[in-house]
């Protein structure tokens, strides 16, 4: 896609200037005094300071009359090096790093840096932690679509769901908070399993958790599934072609709406989701009212992922015990010289990693997050480079939002749901 | 147990003050009396304080979240365990023209930092700056190319609360701070209990 | 992920296709295939794969670059391609020098390569021949320098200690 605005001009200027152009030369008739109005095409910037764009995403639209004409996205509002930064760290320092990426998904972010040097070093996941994992990683899908929900309902004015969807959501980081200490980005997950083993009362607070959410989901379908608001803002709206997704590469719960059955976890399992019994929502036409059904549909799934994983919760080591790549328990660092050593190595100059370079590729709530991680033998990584499914995805605004009204592209963008931590990264 | 009737110091009993209320708004109330209705009923401030008692109780925010410590200022506002409609900041404005008061949540880069020069320019006075979380502050965990090192760098900022990201408890503490910085008496903390003298940063 | 043997003969199919010099290398670890090309032929090496191979991989999932400095040549582009139906993945790599940083793009193939590509560009400073806008995406457009190449220094604050106090000029201001 490319820039409406006229490139002779340098980049500082051309940000600051304002140029108004009419179709048909300065001598054609003003808006409102001609017959025609919508003769003139009104380039404006909604800005990355905006109310309605997830973050800071910054939309350069070319509009005549209400209808938008192009979209571009210009981003790189809240880049932040991350992945310069993470050449720096030794591995284990990288994970806080890449967490605070797609900053809503955090666990994903995490799991699959850690997946991909588990490949790189080789290193196997015993199956508690696996579990753990799996159950840290659906609640926190959950927490993001519900996050997902508030805001977007907030975008098309249904207001109150946005209280209603943050207080399900505090109860999601409470269960986070005892397992970790952190509400966000709490580095649970490390190479070779997770940090620490879930205290005690942590199962009966998600088996409580586990029912009570299941009412709260059917209270806000009841809300906002035919609502006659709803339904004429969302259905026929948004809707992209299958073929130009694949195109694309878009993946996630766009790809699901559209009717295409791609889920990684069941396409390609990793951290045992094998194990577990649950379905993929599909729609079927890919508008946007599909994508609020299907990721409404995602949160239940993922209720019955949970209790799945915490019935068939397996006894057993929380992280590897390869003390190479895992901290030894801290009682044994009074007993084993060879432990101290090995607590000293981690700490002070991390494992090294042997070369080699893996592409591991997770589902996160916003669809394929992959990791590339090239290794060359040191301590710190050569590079660490996220494929963050928001950067793919949003190409695929301009098919759903021109020839459409910005009422629409609103609605759109809510529906996308992009996070510019991860656009940007 | 024992149940003991005082009479109430200085006070009358509801008819009475009824009555001198009445003679009040008439403008009966004359000398000694005058004074000591004005004493026990009528508070004497000057108008910088009343000014600024009310515009500490609603300082109403700029909806300025750029990454992850937005989502704790979402919380802040929109959950309803920590409630920041109590301390009056829960009109989260979209212009800058109507805000009070900035909460740069989240990391700065360099492209954003123009703009948010910008928006900052745009508010009018008076306006506060909440520097929120660590990349706001400093650099936080990313001293790279690709931040600005600080959002003090070019713009003024009031409070600064540190964390990765602060739990929503300690943004609300860094609102109430703001809140006591408006009203005039700042919360010195250490300086306060150690007696320090000369540290005393200029508000 | 195509086993070794499978890799060698996608590799062999598109030497056979496309010329002996195109497939510089293979590269089968930790069950992961990359197939290593020349630069100038990274297109048609994936328009060949996308299509016309008994086994197509008609996605691509990941464009991006890397810096293998010190090992030249420097820079790699590297390309993610999936096969839904057959659950598979391969990696298509290729490596240009610094000196003179040209791949042909591939965005009249892959429509998702555009945001992808400029990426690469901006960081790397990569240039995609035929790529209809290439600005920098990330960066400020008029920023100099790639900043993710290994030489690119890190940039940001020296971080104020007592020790290096008097470095810094004029901190508490």
């Amino acid at each position: 896609m490319s820039d409406p605005r006229p490139t002779d001009v340098p980049y500082r200027e051309r940000e600051q200037s304002v140029t108004i152009e009419r179709l048909g030369g300065p001598d054609a008739p003003v808006y409102g005094t001609a017959l025609e109005p919508e003769t003139e095409l009104f380039t404006i910037n909604m800005g990355p300071h905006h109310p309605a764009t997830h973050g800071v995403l910054r939309l350069l639209l070319t509009l005549e009359g209400e209808v938008v004409r192009s979209v571009t996205p210009l981003i790189g509002y809240v880049h932040t090096g991350i992945e310069k930064s993470c050449e720096d760290q030794a591995y284990w320092k990288v994970i806080p790093f890449v967490e605070r990426m797609d900053y809503l998904a955090y666990y994903y972010n995490a799991l699959v840096f850690c997946m991909a040097v588990e490949q790189l070093v080789e290193e196997e996941v015993p199956p508690r932690a696996q579990y753990l994992r799996v159950i840290h990683l659906e609640l926190n899908r959950i927490a993001s679509h519900l996050f997902w929900l508030g805001t977007s309902a907030l975008d098309l004015g249904a207001i109150s769901i946005l209280w209603y969807a943050l207080r399900d959501r505090e109860k999601i980081l409470d269960i986070f908070e005892m397992s970790s200490g952190q509400r966000l980005h709490p580095r649970y997950f490390q190479v070779g399993g997770v940090v620490e083993d879930i205290p005690p009362g942590f199962e009966q607070k998600v088996r409580a958790f586990i029912p009570d959410m299941e009412a709260r989901i059917d209270q806000y379908e009841a809300i906002l599934d035919r609502n006659e608001i709803l339904l004429q803002r969302l259905k026929h709206v948004g809707q992209v072609p299958l073929e130009t997704l694949l195109d694309l590469g878009v993946s996630g719960p766009l790809l699901r709406a559209a009717g295409h059955p791609w889920d990684l976890r069941k396409a390609m399992p990793y951290s045992s989701y094998d194990h577990f019994d649950f379905k993929i929502p599909i729609g079927t036409q890919g508008d946007n009212y599909d994508r609020y059904r299907v990721r409404m549909a995602e949160m239940r799934e993922s209720l019955r992922i949970v209790e799945q994983a915490l019935d068939g919760l397996p006894e057993g080591r929380y992280i590897t015990d390869n003390r190479k790549i895992a901290l030894p328990p801290r009682h044994e660092l009074a007993t084993s010289m060879e432990a101290l050593i090995h607590h000293f190595k981690l700490v002070t100059e991390g494992f090294r990693v042997p070369p080699g370079e893996v592409y591991a590729a997770i589902e996160s709530p916003r669809g394929e997050l992959g990791c590339f991680v090239l290794a060359d033998g040191s301590a710190k990584p050569a590079r660490v480079h996220m494929r963050d499914p928001s950067f793919v995805n949003l190409q695929a605004l301009r098919y759903m939002a021109e020839g459409r009204l910005i009422a629409d592209l609103i609605a759109s963008i809510a529906m996308l749901d992009p996070i510019l931590g991860g656009i940007d990264r | 147990m024992e149940v003991t009737r005082r009479p109430v110091e200085g006070g009358d009993d509801l008819r009475i003050r009824q009555l001198r209320a009445r003679q009040m708004l008439r403008g009966e109330l004359e000398g000694e009396d005058l004074d000591r209705y004005m004493e026990e009923r009528v508070g004497l401030t000057t108008l910088e304080k009343a000014q600024n008692w009310a515009r500490a109780n609603a300082p109403w925010p700029l909806t300025f979240g750029l990454a992850c410590c937005a989502i704790e200022m979402i919380s802040v506002v929109g959950s309803p365990r920590m409630d920041a409609a109590r301390f009056g900041a829960e009109v989260f404005r979209a212009s800058p023209r109507q805000a009070d008061m900035i909460i740069l949540s989240g990391r700065v880069s360099v492209k954003m930092a123009p703009v948010i020069r910008r928006i900052y320019d745009q508010m009018l006075e008076p306006k506060w700056v909440i520097s929120m979380g660590a990349c706001a502050s400093s650099a936080g965990m990313f001293n790279n190319y690709a931040l600005v090192a600080g959002a003090d760098k070019f713009l003024p900022v009031d409070v600064y609360v540190p964390g990765c990201p602060p739990r929503p408890e300690a943004l609300m503490y860094g609102i109430i701070k703001l809140q006591n910085k408006i009203k005039g008496q700042p919360d010195l903390g250490w300086r306060e209990r150690y007696h320090a003298q000369g540290t005393e940063e200029l508000a | 992920m195509p086993d070794a043997t499978g890799l060698e003969l996608i590799a062999a199919a598109v030497r056979e296709r496309l010329g002996d010099e195109t497939v510089v290398g293979t590269d089968y670890h930790r069950e992961q295939a990359m197939l290593e090309v020349a630069p100038g032929s990274v297109h048609d090496t994936i328009a060949y794969l996308k299509e016309e191979a008994d086994e197509p991989f008609e996605l691509l999932m990941s464009l991006h670059g890397c810096d293998y400095f010190p090992a030249e040549p420097r820079l790699g582009v590297h390309y993610q391609l999936l096969a839904m139906q057959r659950t598979d993945r391969l990696g298509v790599k290729t490596r240009v020098g610094v000196e003179e940083p040209r791949v042909p793009t591939i965005v009249d193939l892959y429509s998702g390569a555009d945001f992808q590509e400029r990426e690469v560009f901006d960081m790397f400073g990569v240039v995609f021949d035929g790529h209809p806008d290439l600005r920098r995406i990330l960066m400020p457009e008029d920023y100099e320098g790639h900043p993710q190449r290994r030489d690119f220094p890190m940039g940001g604050e020296p971080v104020l200690f007592t020790f290096n106090e008097h470095e810094i000029p004029r901190w508490y201001e």
